[in-house]
């Protein structure tokens, strides 16, 4: 780890300024990750600007939308009432993810721009064209199993690794964000980029632009949710796939509305729009449900290791939207 | 008188007369706690990373990124140049080692390969130490390490097995055995058997990862070293660093008092030699701890194998034929093949056997032994052979299992010493509840989840290491101390020997104190191969004998053991008494007073292993599972895991438990979680972190339930196998069964992912 000085942010205007004073800043969050990578030499900043002093409220508003401090904790959300009651799937990602120390300590924006856990990534010996762009990418003929289906090229195979964004990205969240140049805000879907060409650039953050909090728009029928996750031991393991999904089905036995979204498959939390529209209006089938898994999952290429996450992702989609269905029943 | 007498002969003599102690109930078999336990949970036992020195100088290591080839270039000026940094090391500035005697190579070696310690420009695996820093504070080590650059010339280096295993070859032994044995022409018997089984059986490369870090404290004064180690192997790492410096062994210190798990893998590897040389430049004491990261890089791990199991039946289940071969991936530099054969030579009754071991040589990391190395993997295709053949003769495999037990060893055709398999397994199928499997595949579900159940044979040899002494001292108080340079690597072995010593010499517990992990008391042999029970019971049994000669001795004149030789009396009740006639008895207290002396003190070496020369000596067990597959997912589930064990007396009911337990959980990470992501294209380890390497987690492991036979071995002293180990045999090959039972899919590749089951 590269010698660094450490500062606290009073608020967002002060942790911008902080920041902006040299370019080799870091946000710190919780640092689960973050000060991983800089033990790891990955990332090397001069100055870490402590954010974690900055929104840690979760306001609910009446209309059931929330709004979620940049600084909350994982646990904090997970066991927010709200969301357990209005959002369970939301709960059920955080809970999936990593241990109970390490939720304790992250926030929820840190969960957010957390880097991929691709071991070339990882590895100053490998190739790796996040860290190095135009080097070429190891992973590509290597240990691939943790890799991307969707969405991947020739330069980058990394997902991202969260849980709780898949949730986030099902429910329509939206980033509040604020920078040098003022504040905005952005759906979670566009947030993230895929790695085309340039895999060393992950989002669309501008430089030291500042995640100030998420909005989780109302949705009546999320409270009928459920979020799975498969992996390679019970707990504590990235995911293989995950799903997270919610489903309103009429009396009719249609899909009125649903949203889904998939985990350990993309360079981004991976919004299954495909899926979803062959799923409205139709009969909540195991068919239907099928057909819309393979709609998703018809770009879906696979590597050395991880071909089989395809027919796992369409499994996962149908057994998901099955459980949901029959619950309903 | 006494003193004139010679002592009476030993009453152990291995192989021959039985230890009498071992029929004694009192101490031994009581679930006494960890003596140490209070000690840890208050975190007052110091760990070899924190014992505290004056002017204490931290290291940090630079890794190779190459597999093979020369270092080009070295830029360290930087390194140097960063804040707090005392030294650089690289080959160019290391003091000049001699080469590691390779472990089993004499006596006390113990060096992990025979390839010298940062002596040169060459590169012979990735991952291997070309620098270490050493710096005030650890921080300011590792990050002066991150600035060291290292330019390679890069040669091409063997680092696909399985381009490999083509050019792979016999090695000149396996740990002392022949790497092939053939009885009969087992491949005839095959081909003509009424029922056969043929199949190749694959495991990965797994990597030791104890909760300590390797980790050493070391100081020099003058030419006098000492060394604060986390290992298993005291003795042998102090001669061993003694020939690899050029110094007497007996200016060698190795403490060791507490290690946070051995499993094999707390050994002489490259950064306690690294760490000693320099706190010799640097005149510094030193303290390396391993980043977890550095622990898979310099500590070999177990190697992956591709086995051929191939069994030939006749119609009522007698084996014709017992194949058993295959390949491991070494080095040229070290001497662990990995002896997955071994089971196959004692297990069961053949006409036929054929059993040959080969090595791939590699450019890796030498690989090492973890937890019973060769047993585990190898009943993991053995046994998973032997249920395969019982599925295909509609036998139930315990059945089968009884069908060719030998009436005595397969290969040497020595008795057993005490074998009682079959007992372990009605035992075990009784308290599991093996009667409620269904023998069809696929015929138990609870919703999404195929349920099945498995079973297979645990087994792992009895070792007695060489090499062990005991020294007693007893004062005149009645307290008794056994001292030896033994280990305590977390299985209990203070509270063990204490058990075991107070029950020897007639003793509460609170009069005896067990006194190891320092290289100033009497040597120790080895802890490993489950050995170190019986070996310091064996140099126990020798000392105290020495120890009741003296007292004999002193008991003169009106005492009423006077005039009595040592088989004539008995330990008991804080001192010794006439065989028959405990009312002719003195305590040791008086016996000492009325002498006027303050203390006795004695020493003595173990008697060589003889007992293995006239039987052939066995720990056996049965490895009950019950597991659940989802059959959306292929996720697998352990629900149930019973382990029957038959390994002679059990000492400590408490300790034992969590060794045979700590083994399932190990194998259970064997079977179905753990796999070094070793890259064939660079021979570099990609996943050197809890995070990415998978051992299992709480969640992965159910209740275990652990039972024995407690039938003592007349052979062994005080009637006790090793049990560190067995724990994890067989445990593979349960779990293969018990998928295959819950989703007829026969998975011959570990681990067994949930890919291999969609």
């Amino acid at each position: 780890m590269n010698p660094f000085s450490y500062e606290r942010a009073t608020d967002a205007a002060s942790a911008i300024r902080l920041a902006n004073a040299t370019a080799a800043t870091r946000y710190l969050g919780g640092g689960t990750n973050l000060v991983d990578l800089m033990r790891e030499h990955i990332e090397q900043p001069e100055v870490l600007v402590d954010v974690t002093p900055l929104a840690q409220t979760i306001e609910v508003r009446a209309d059931g939308s929330m709004l979620i401090g940049a600084a909350v904790k994982n646990t904090a959300l997970a066991s927010d009432a709200h969301v357990r009651q209005a959002f369970p799937l939301l709960s059920r990602a955080i809970l999936a993810g990593a241990s109970a120390q390490i939720r304790n300590m992250a926030t929820v924006a840190g969960n957010i721009l957390q880097r991929t856990r691709c071991t070339y990534f990882y590895d100053e010996a490998a190739r790796c064209n996040k860290r190095k762009p135009g080097c070429g990418c190891d992973a590509l003929q290597g240990f691939n199993r943790y890799h991307a289906i969707l969405g991947a090229s020739d330069d980058c195979v990394a997902t991202h690794p969260s849980d709780l964004c898949v949730a986030l990205v099902a429910l329509d969240a939206v980033v509040h964000l604020q920078g040098a140049a003022g504040s905005r805000s952005l759906p979670l879907t566009e947030l993230h980029r895929l790695p085309g060409a340039h895999p060393e650039h992950e989002t669309e953050l501008q430089p030291h632009e500042l995640i100030t909090a998420i909005e989780i728009p109302a949705l009546a029928f999320a409270g009928h949710s459920a979020y799975r996750k498969v992996r390679d031991r019970s707990s504590y393991a990235f995911a293989l796939v995950s799903v997270a999904a919610a489903l309103d089905v009429d009396a009719q036995g249609r899909v009125r509305d649903v949203r889904l979204a998939l985990g350990g498959v993309a360079h981004k939390p991976w919004r299954a729009s495909k899926a979803e529209a062959v799923l409205r209006g139709q009969a909540a089938t195991e068919a239907t449900f099928l057909a819309a898994a393979d709609a998703e999952l018809a770009a879906a290429r696979g590597l050395r290791d991880n071909g089989f996450k395809i027919e796992l992702a369409r499994r996962t989609i149908v057994a998901v939207l099955q459980q949901l269905t029959e619950a309903r029943a | 008188m006494n003193a004139e007498q010679k002592p009476a002969p030993s009453q152990w003599q291995p192989g021959v007369t039985p230890d009498e102690v071992m029929h004694r109930h009192g101490m031994i078999g009581k679930p006494v706690s960890r003596l140490d336990g209070p000690l840890k949970v208050a975190g007052k036992a110091r760990f070899a990373a924190e014992v505290p020195y004056e002017h204490l100088a931290h290291a940090a290591l630079v890794h190779s990124s190459i597999a093979r080839g020369r270092i080009s270039e070295l830029k360290t000026e930087a390194a140097r140049a960063a804040p707090g940094v005392i030294l650089v090391l690289t080959y160019q500035n290391m003091p000049r080692l001699q080469n590691p005697p390779l472990f089993g190579s004499a006596p006390k070696a113990v060096g992990a390969s025979t390839l010298p310690v940062m002596q040169n420009e060459h590169i012979t695996w990735n991952g291997q130490p070309v620098a270490l820093v050493l710096a005030e504070t650890h921080e300011q080590a590792e990050y002066a390490a991150s600035l060291i650059e290292v330019r390679y010339d890069v040669l091409p280096a063997k680092t696909d097995f399985d381009a490999a295993k083509r050019q792979a070859r016999a090695p000149d032994t396996i740990l002392g055995e022949p790497p092939a044995i053939e009885i009969g022409d087992a491949e005839a018997n095959l081909q003509a058997a009424a029922f056969k089984v043929d199949a190749t059986y694959r495991t990965p490369r797994y990597n030791h990862n104890a909760i300590e870090l390797h980790a050493a404290t070391v100081a020099w004064q003058g030419d006098e070293l000492t060394v604060h180690d986390a290992t298993q192997m005291l003795n042998g790492t102090a001669w061993t660093i003694a020939q690899l410096f050029g110094i007497d062994e007996k200016n060698v210190r190795v403490l060791s008092p507490y290690v946070g798990g051995g499993f094999g893998g707390k050994a002489l590897w490259d950064h306690q030699i690294l760490a000693i040389a320099a706190a010799r430049l640097a005149q510094r004491p030193v303290r390396i701890v391993l980043s977890r990261a550095s622990v898979f890089r310099i500590v070999g791990g177990r190697t992956t194998t591709e086995q051929r199991v191939a069994l030939g039946a006749t119609q009522d289940g007698q084996l014709t034929a017992l194949i058993h071969t295959g390949v491991a991936a070494m080095t040229p530099y070290n001497a662990c093949p990995e002896q997955f054969s071994f089971p196959a030579r004692h297990l069961y009754a053949t006409q036929a056997l054929k059993v040959a071991q080969q090595v791939a040589d590699m450019d890796m990391m030498v690989n090492t032994f973890m937890r019973a190395p060769g047993e585990s993997i190898g009943t993991f295709a053995l046994e998973s052979a032997i249920d395969e053949l019982a599925g295909q003769m509609q036998l139930c495999p315990i059945e089968l299992r009884r069908r060719i037990e030998p009436s005595k060893d397969p290969v040497s055709g020595l008795p057993f010493s005490s074998r009682h398999l079959l007992e372990a397994y009605q035992r075990g199928a009784e308290r599991f509840g093996w009667d409620q499997r269904n023998p069809v595949p696929r015929s138990r579900r609870d919703g999404e989840w195929l349920i099945g159940m498995g079973v297979a044979t645990a087994t792992y040899p009895y070792y007695r290491m060489p090499g062990a002494a005991a020294r007693i001292k007893l004062t005149n108080d009645g307290h008794l101390t056994v001292s030896i340079a033994a280990h305590e690597m977390g299985m209990g072995t203070a509270t063990a020997q204490s058990q075991h010593v107070a029950e020897r010499f007639g003793l509460p517990l609170e009069q005896v104190t067990f006194e190891l992990g320092d290289t100033t008391l009497a040597a120790g042999s080895l802890a490993g191969g489950s050995s170190q029970t019986a070996s310091i019971a064996a140099a126990v049994i020798a000392a105290g004998e020495q120890l009741i000669d003296q007292l004999l001795m002193l008991a003169t004149g009106d005492s009423p053991l006077a005039g009595f030789k040592r088989d004539q009396v008995e330990a008991i009740n804080g001192g010794l008494a006439v065989r028959g006639d405990t009312t002719r008895a003195e305590t040791y207290a008086a016996i000492l007073q009325r002498a006027g002396r303050t203390a006795l003190q004695c020493e003595a070496p173990a008697p060589e292993p003889a007992e293995l020369q006239h039987y052939s000596m066995h720990s056996f067990g049965a490895q009950f599972c019950e597991v659940k597959v989802s059959a959306i997912t292929g996720e697998v589930r352990v629900t149930r895991f019973l382990g029957s064990f038959d390994t002679g007396r059990i000492l400590n009911p408490k300790t034992a438990a969590s060794q045979f337990r700590g083994g399932i959980v190990m194998g259970i990470g064997l079977a179905l979680t753990e796999a070094t992501e070793f890259d064939p294209r660079s021979g570099r380890i990609m996943n050197p972190s809890l995070a990415e390497y998978h051992v299992p987690v709480h969640l992965d492991v159910p209740e275990i339930d652990v039972m024995w036979t407690d039938i003592a071995d007349p052979h062994s002293p005080i009637g006790a196998r090793g049990i560190g180990e067995i724990g994890i045999t067989g445990v593979g090959a349960a779990i293969a069964n018990a998928v295959y039972n819950a989703t007829g899919k026969r998975i011959r590749d570990l681990p067994i992912t949930l890919d291999k089951l969609l």
